[in-house]
């Protein structure tokens, strides 16, 4: 019997921990880094169901900031600062495609996301590779993907730094997210 | 002899480029008197009181046959002594509270007054560095400036306060202070100072990580020396005419600068940092952190996140040669 409520002490002890540590990387700032670059972007990426060939696998890039709560949060600073709320909006999509939904023209993976904002996308997307940090653009993609909820739910945002438009997204639920079949639209 | 040395060294204590007790314009110098003759009214007042009290717990009463009858008594010749002295010092309390509301009130009221018709300029407080407007009717005159105030002597300057993301609090010691930037609300502030000189004002309330490093550099100038300063301030950065410094403009223009960076006369337009075109005359990079020398500016612009851990300035990987060239034409910013 007491050996039995030992083991379960030390399994309540050991999850205990494993839970604090977890807590500690959500909110550590890791100010100075070099992350990797999702690179070669260009031609590892499948942007479209189109290809030649058998289909190709998608070499799988983690996001290094998905379940780093500041991170995302500076995304989301950065998000508004270099006006990608100009056309996206606060994720809900205007002049460029909405960004809180399931759809997704050109990919949802973390290098993906990567890509499409360090390269630029036909129609109006510019390439933010020359005006932004590896690791600036690394926030960017963690805070896109939660305003869908692709990343883990603890490390989303759950304020806005200015009046709430929107549920924040901690709240939102999580979207399946899945390539879209329509083509880009011609903006003109 | 000795005493004087003491003396001396309270009142180097009390001067410098951030201190109260050194005003360089007549609110924070009347505010200092008032200050002053609190200060010193109360400590003969406190001075008095623990000596009487000592005085009292340490004298031998004698006890006489009075004493041991009963409380309540007609009072007698002591006793009416005591009730004298009593309602003396009761009185004088009040007649000194008294003095000090009427002085203090005349001092607000001093304070509070509105001047006529001033300078007005626009502080907006970012994490963690202070976006400075000097506002003109004319458009073509606005100068858009950062990291450093520039207000002329002898001449009120209103200075209007607001937040573009969380509150800080203005506050030039030497000077008056605080008052708080609060975000969506505009609040404003008389700076009068008749003193020339710099000095140093700080961010008063606790806005992150680098709230420490928030600090504002007032320069106050003579009335001539400052119309001189903001007709120089309002010309547009030109192209420089050495080849590594026009290379170097090229570096800021296509590279990461001119997204947050601004420069008049400049294709470039970020205002998420501060304003860039009179960066070569200010005294400190980095919002008073460090003196504005070349070195300084290269780790600056390499590796600000060694040296205000948190900046929204990220650490920027340029070649040597770009980097020589970058901060020859950051140096022309004059």
């Amino acid at each position: 019997m007491s050996s039995r409520s030992n083991g379960w002490r030390a399994t309540c002890s050991a999850l205990i921990g494993i839970l604090l540590l977890s807590a500690c990387e959500r909110e550590n700032r890791r100010f100075q880094e070099n992350p990797p670059t999702a690179t070669p972007t260009s031609t590892a990426l499948i942007v479209s169901d189109l290809q030649p060939g058998p289909g190709m696998v998608i070499p799988k890039v983690e996001a290094p900031y998905d379940d780093n709560a500041w991170a995302v949060s500076e995304g989301k600073s950065l998000f508004n600062s270099m006006n990608c709320s100009g056309c996206h909006f606060q994720g809900g999509g205007g002049i460029g495609p909405p960004l809180m939904d399931e759809e997704w023209i050109y990919g949802y993976e973390p290098q993906q996301i990567f890509a499409s904002i360090a390269d630029g996308r036909p129609n109006g997307m510019p390439a933010w590779k020359y005006s932004l940090s590896t690791q600036q653009i690394w926030e960017l993609v963690s805070y896109v993907r939660s305003l869908s909820g692709l990343n883990p739910k603890g490390a989303r945002s759950g304020r806005d730094d200015h009046m709430m438009r929107k549920t924040p997204e901690a709240s939102t639920p999580n979207a399946v997210p899945k390539m879209s079949s329509t083509p880009p639209e011609d903006s003109a | 002899m000795r005493r004087g040395t003491w003396l001396l060294l309270f009142a180097i204590g009390c001067a410098g480029s951030q201190s109260v007790l050194d005003p360089a314009g007549p609110p924070n110098r009347s505010l200092n008197h008032l200050f002053w003759a609190m200060l010193i009214v109360a400590s003969v007042i406190w001075i008095a009181v623990v000596v009487a009290a000592f005085w009292a717990a340490l004298s031998r009463r004698r006890i006489t046959r009075e004493d041991l009858e009963p409380i309540i008594t007609v009072p007698n010749e002591e006793h009416r002594r005591h009730t004298g002295i009593v309602t003396g010092l009761v009185g004088a309390t009040i007649v000194i509270l008294l003095l000090f509301l009427v002085y203090d009130f005349t001092v607000g009221r001093a304070l509070a007054e509105r001047p006529s018709r001033t300078l007005t300029i626009e502080i907006i407080g970012h994490q963690w560095w202070w976006e400075v407007h000097y506002v003109d009717p004319d458009p073509s005159k606005i100068v858009v400036d950062a990291n450093e105030l520039h207000i002329p002597a002898g001449e009120p300057v209103q200075v209007k306060l607001s937040s573009r993301d969380v509150i800080h609090s203005f506050w030039v010691p030497n000077l008056i202070g605080k008052r708080d930037l609060i975000p969506g609300y505009t609040s404003s502030l008389f700076l009068n100072a008749d003193r020339a000189g710099v000095y140093r004002a700080q961010c008063a309330e606790f806005c992150g990580t680098e709230h420490a490093k928030m600090a504002l550099p007032v320069v106050v100038h003579s009335r001539n020396d400052f119309a001189a300063w903001l007709s120089e301030a309002r010309a547009p950065a030109a192209v420089p005419n050495d080849s590594s410094a026009r290379d170097g403009r090229q570096v800021f223009l296509a590279g990461p600068c001119s997204s947050c960076h601004a420069i008049t006369g400049e294709p470039a337009y970020g205002t998420v940092g501060p304003n860039l075109t009179h960066l070569a005359s200010r005294k400190t990079l980095g919002a008073g952190t460090l003196p504005n020398t070349r070195g300084n500016l290269g780790g600056w612009v390499v590796d600000p996140q060694s040296i205000k851990p948190g900046v929204r300035m990220p650490s920027n990987q340029l070649a040597a040669k770009d980097l020589r060239n970058l901060l020859d034409y950051l140096q022309t910013l004059k």
